[in-house]
């Protein structure tokens, strides 16, 4: 009889997520000394990442791939798992969201991300897609007594299911077409039946590119983010800065590059206006804000526009090009969210840029680690936001997009200015109220986690990038 | 023609590059006591200036390749090298760069007095970058130094600047920044045409003629931002007027050399047949930079805005006796390189030492300086002739060498540079005049002459404009060998020439797919 049972090897580490994440949703009540949960969630990531590396193989019927591709991005969501489980614990506990839920829907929807990360099949792309959504829609509204996490979540959540209408509507088109939801027999059938110039598959691509639009907020699809950004606690908004970014990117790469590969230069030609939108809308409206958590979004919305560069080049140098950006922007993008998670005090938001104001005199490490993230966002080496946009760049000039390459490069140079703007306020100003820093040891293990990973990839990437590409070569041909 | 290297035993290059980065490392962990700190400071960069000399004297200067060669593989998958050199165009540089270092820690002792320990570190880091990018034989590492220099200078400016700072700092990390990011393309467009990020093998490419010229102009924005070059001049001003003076030494002495090291560097040796075809444009910019620069700076009433202005003058002679592509004019425009960050460099001091003591820039706030500070005086009118070419000192043989080859080569561009030096002559003496003569203004009556420490930081600057002035083949002899070789791969460079609405149209018939 269990002979006929699927080998469950392939999802180890998503299986350790779900359960340990429920043991802990059931036991909250009873634990009193919530920094277990914190541990449990920490361990669990490192385990889950050696079981990652430890288990492959497809499984369920080829719906589920615990491929190379996988890998990679399984490392990012569990590098973002373990720095958010690092920053939170005293930012929650001041705001009293520091329980197991908490944890628990943050492995949650680390579990839908990883299962976004190797699906095989479209059916299960969506309810991985579902899974990590609901999940964070909930998370985004953990404040519910603060009227702007409540709408952050509500826009959030509207948009999102928006979003999810798209995709089915999107998956049912190319079922239509092909009369199977595998991704690989897709690919194949498209090409078998000489379909690529199909009016129906056009559309399917389309909707496609709206639904993962709206997932990693591409301009004109980018309008929840900011308000959820903002609404969300800070730890939660640090989370799904990138999270669910690289797991919409993960997706992207398996719906357009395998796929609908036929329909490579119908959907290029869909994504390039947007990646142009996003990247100078994202680095123009940053520009005005003052909110520094609503400046970060947008700045994450101009980021997305660099890392869909390496979608549209739509080769394998291509998509290592937007796994290593994400893997790397998951240290800088954190690495800022844990400095801003630090000024948070009982009735002092400090999310005004303003706040910053002469943060170097009164608190120089800290400022000094901000600079550094800050720096690193706006791409300038030796830090690892230089790294990054150099390889995608670069894959995007090889694909031949040689205008979409000088307009990002002009782009990366207005986004400057916000950044900027900040080290200005915080070095060069003098300060004008004392800001008090909450610094624990769980988020000082996590700065300087972080910077050292912006520091040491920014000058020594070459592992990183090697790790990328081989994950790659199994993936695209 | 291949270009020879020799490797070094020792690796003299990373030693003097990594040093201040060393020193800066410990100073951010140094408890914050100001004295120890300068002191501490000073020392890294004397013992950085003693790792410089033996470069002066084992440079073989018959030797046109490249000497004091390191090669490591650094980053294999993109296969990108720390890979480090010097010849004859670039040995002069670091030498510089190390000596300005130490002047500028000298010259900040009194001047900085907040956030000291962060003023070093940002000071060292800066020297540590800009040497490494006079060194840098691996594009991408070229580029990385390039950039990361950026932040440091970017803070020395906005943190320790004049009033009007904070807009001059982010003016010139923006302009830079464009300028840089256009680049940044031109780089990978050549990493993905030869396959390698070796500077030599690049110069071997020989890519066809309407490449040549998109890349020229790619690598023209971020060298022509450095220069400055007008148009693209006006940051330079703001930086300078407003940036300490260590600051404003650093970007007259080193910063903006890097542009024209640049074009010398790269533009002329990648990019052989357009840089010949570009000749002309090139050539009328610099002249249009000579003259614009001399007579703005006729018009202007602070001290500081007008030696910047002066600068965009002089590096108009830079550039000119670059373009010309002619021997003479290119070893004269290297040499007014060096001229020009000391003679500058040494000017900005000058005005940092009476800004200390009155903090006003404004030049009618001056006046008869001359009976006050006679000391100074002397060394502010050494300077004010090295500036304006007389013979005898730095300047005059720098000009002279720059004039005398682009006669050669193009002689309405010499005729106009030389309008020039009179304008140049013209502004400077009538600045001495009215800061030095005339009646002694009550706002600077009674100040105190120059300092011990203030003469130990003019001194070798004074000594080296008197010696280039009487003696320069030293100095034109450590060019002159590499200087040849470069010229000699221009203008063998064969391809032909296309007229411009063909490659407009090309370039657009390029980028329209996409």
């Amino acid at each position: 009889m269990w002979s006929s049972l699927p080998s469950f090897v392939a999802v180890y580490p998503e299986t350790l997520l779900v359960l340990v994440a429920s043991v802990m949703a059931l036991v909250d009540r009873w634990v009193t000394r919530k920094a277990v949960f914190t541990w449990a969630t920490i361990v669990t990531a490192l385990l889950a990442l050696a079981l990652v590396f430890l288990t492959q193989g497809t499984t369920f019927g080829h719906t589920y791939a615990a491929d190379q591709y996988g890998v990679f991005f399984k490392t990012i969501f569990l590098l973002v798992l373990f720095l958010v489980a690092l920053l939170a614990p005293g930012y929650n506990r001041l705001l009293g969201i520091n329980f197991g839920e908490f944890y628990a829907l943050l492995m949650y929807a680390v579990t839908g991300m990883m299962l976004m990360a190797s699906t095989q099949d479209l059916i299960l792309l969506y309810l991985g897609l579902e899974l990590m959504s609901l999940s964070v829609y909930v998370l985004v509204g953990l404040l519910y007594a603060e009227l702007r996490s409540l709408e952050g979540a509500m826009k959030y959540f509207l948009l999102g299911s928006f979003a999810s209408a798209f995709l089915l509507l999107a998956m049912a088109f190319l079922y239509g077409l092909t009369g199977t939801t595998n991704i690989e027999a897709i690919a194949k059938a498209l090409l078998a039946a000489n379909l690529s110039a199909n009016k129906a598959l056009f559309l399917s691509a389309a909707l496609f590119v709206v639904a993962f639009a709206f997932k990693v907020a591409l301009v004109p699809f980018h309008m929840w983010s900011p308000d959820a950004y903002e609404g969300a606690p800070t730890s939660v908004t640090a989370f799904m800065s990138v999270g669910p970014k690289a797991a919409g990117f993960a997706a992207m790469g398996r719906v357009f590059l395998i796929a609908l590969g036929a329909a490579k230069t119908e959907w290029t030609q869909l994504l390039v206006p947007l990646a142009v939108l996003t990247m100078f809308t994202g680095a123009v409206l940053a520009v005005v804000q003052t909110n520094i958590k609503r400046l970060l979004a947008y700045s994450s919305i101009t980021h997305a526009g660099y890392a869909v560069l390496g979608i549209i080049a739509g080769t394998k140098e291509g998509m290592a090009a937007t796994m290593l950006y994400l893997f790397l922007y998951a240290f800088m993008n954190i690495g800022a969210f844990s400095v801003i998670v630090l000024m948070r005090r009982k009735n002092f938001l400090g999310e005004n840029i303003f706040d910053y104001q002469g943060l170097s005199k009164t608190h120089p490490t800290v400022a000094l680690l901000l600079l550094i993230f800050l720096f690193s966002l706006t791409g300038i080496p030796p830090t690892a936001g230089f790294i990054g946009k150099f390889f995608v760049f670069r894959a995007a000039f090889e694909a031949g997009h040689t205008a979409l390459v000088i307009l990002a490069v002009l782009a990366s140079a207005i986004a400057a200015y916000p950044y900027l703007r900040i080290v200005m306020l915080m070095y060069m100003k003098p300060p004008e109220k004392e800001v008090e820093i909450s610094l624990n040891p769980y988020i000082f293990a996590g700065l300087m986690f972080a910077v050292t990973g912006v520091l040491l990839f920014g000058v020594y990437p070459g592992p990183v990038i090697d790790f990328a590409r081989a994950c790659c070569t199994g993936f695209l041909p | 023609m291949e270009v020879a290297l020799r490797t070094a035993e020792f690796p003299l290059l990373s030693a003097i590059i990594w040093l201040p980065v060393i020193g800066a490392i410990i100073l951010l962990l140094l408890p914050r006591r100001d004295r120890l700190i300068r002191w501490f400071s000073l020392v890294v960069a004397l013992v950085d200036f003693a790792l410089t000399l033996p470069l002066f004297s084992w440079f073989d200067k018959d030797f046109s390749g490249m000497q004091f060669v390191e090669k490591h593989a650094w980053i294999k998958a993109w296969h990108i090298s720390y890979f480090l050199g010097v010849d004859g165009i670039s040995v002069l540089f670091v030498l510089l760069s190390a000596l300005v270092t130490v002047l500028c820690i000298l010259i900040s002792w009194e001047a900085v007095t907040e956030k000291v320990k962060e003023f070093h570190i940002a000071l060292l880091l800066t020297s540590a970058a800009m040497m490494g990018v006079f060194c840098s034989l691996d594009l991408f590492l070229f580029y990385l130094f390039w950039e990361a220099m950026l932040i440091p200078m970017y803070l020395i400016i906005g943190i320790w600047g004049g009033p009007n700072r904070l807009y001059a700092t982010i003016k010139f990390f923006l302009y830079t920044l464009v300028g840089s990011v256009l680049m940044l393309v031109g780089i990978i467009f050549l990493y993905l045409k030869a396959g390698t990020f070796n500077i030599l093998e690049i110069m071997q490419l020989g890519l066809p003629y309407q490449f040549q010229f998109w890349l020229f102009w790619a690598f023209f924005a971020a060298f022509a931002v450095k220069v400055p070059m007008w148009p693209v001049h006006t940051w330079l001003p703001d930086a300078h007027t407003e940036a300490p003076t260590a600051g404003s030494v650093i970007l007259a002495g080193i910063l903006i050399k890097m542009g024209a090291y640049g074009f010398l560097r790269f533009s002329l040796s990648f990019f052989p047949v357009a840089a010949k075809a570009m000749m002309v444009p090139m050539l009328l910019l610099s002249v249009i930079a000579i003259i614009y620069g001399g007579i703005i700076c006729l018009a202007q009433t602070d001290l500081k805005r007008l030696i910047a202005y002066s600068s965009v003058s002089h590096m108009g002679f830079v550039t000119l006796g670059i373009f010309s592509l002619e021997g003479n004019a290119v070893e004269g425009a290297i040499l007014q390189m060096i001229n020009h960050g000391i003679v500058t460099g040494a000017l900005f001091m000058c005005v940092g030492v009476v800004y200390e003591r009155t903090h006003t820039r404004a030049i009618k706030d001056y006046g008869g300086l001359a009976t006050v500070m006679p000391i100074y005086a002397a060394f502010f009118m050494v300077f004010t002739l090295a500036s304006i070419g007389l013979p005898g000192t730095n300047g005059f043989i720098g000009e002279f060498l720059i004039l005398l080859g682009t006669f050669a080569s193009k002689r309405w561009a010499a005729v106009l540079g030389a309008l020039g030096v009179i304008i140049g002559a013209t502004y400077m003496l009538r600045l001495y005049q009215q800061v030095f003569y005339q009646e002694v203004n009550p706002k600077v009556a009674g100040l105190p002459d120059v300092k011990m420490r203030e003469v130990l930081a003019l001194v070798p600057m004074l000594i080296l404009v008197l010696l280039i002035g009487c003696y320069p083949t030293p100095f034109l002899g450590f060019m002159h060998t590499s200087v040849r070789a470069l010229l000699e791969h221009v203008h063998q460079a064969a391809g032909t020439t296309l007229p411009i609405s063909e490659i407009l149209k090309e370039g657009l018939h390029v980028v329209l797919p996409s």
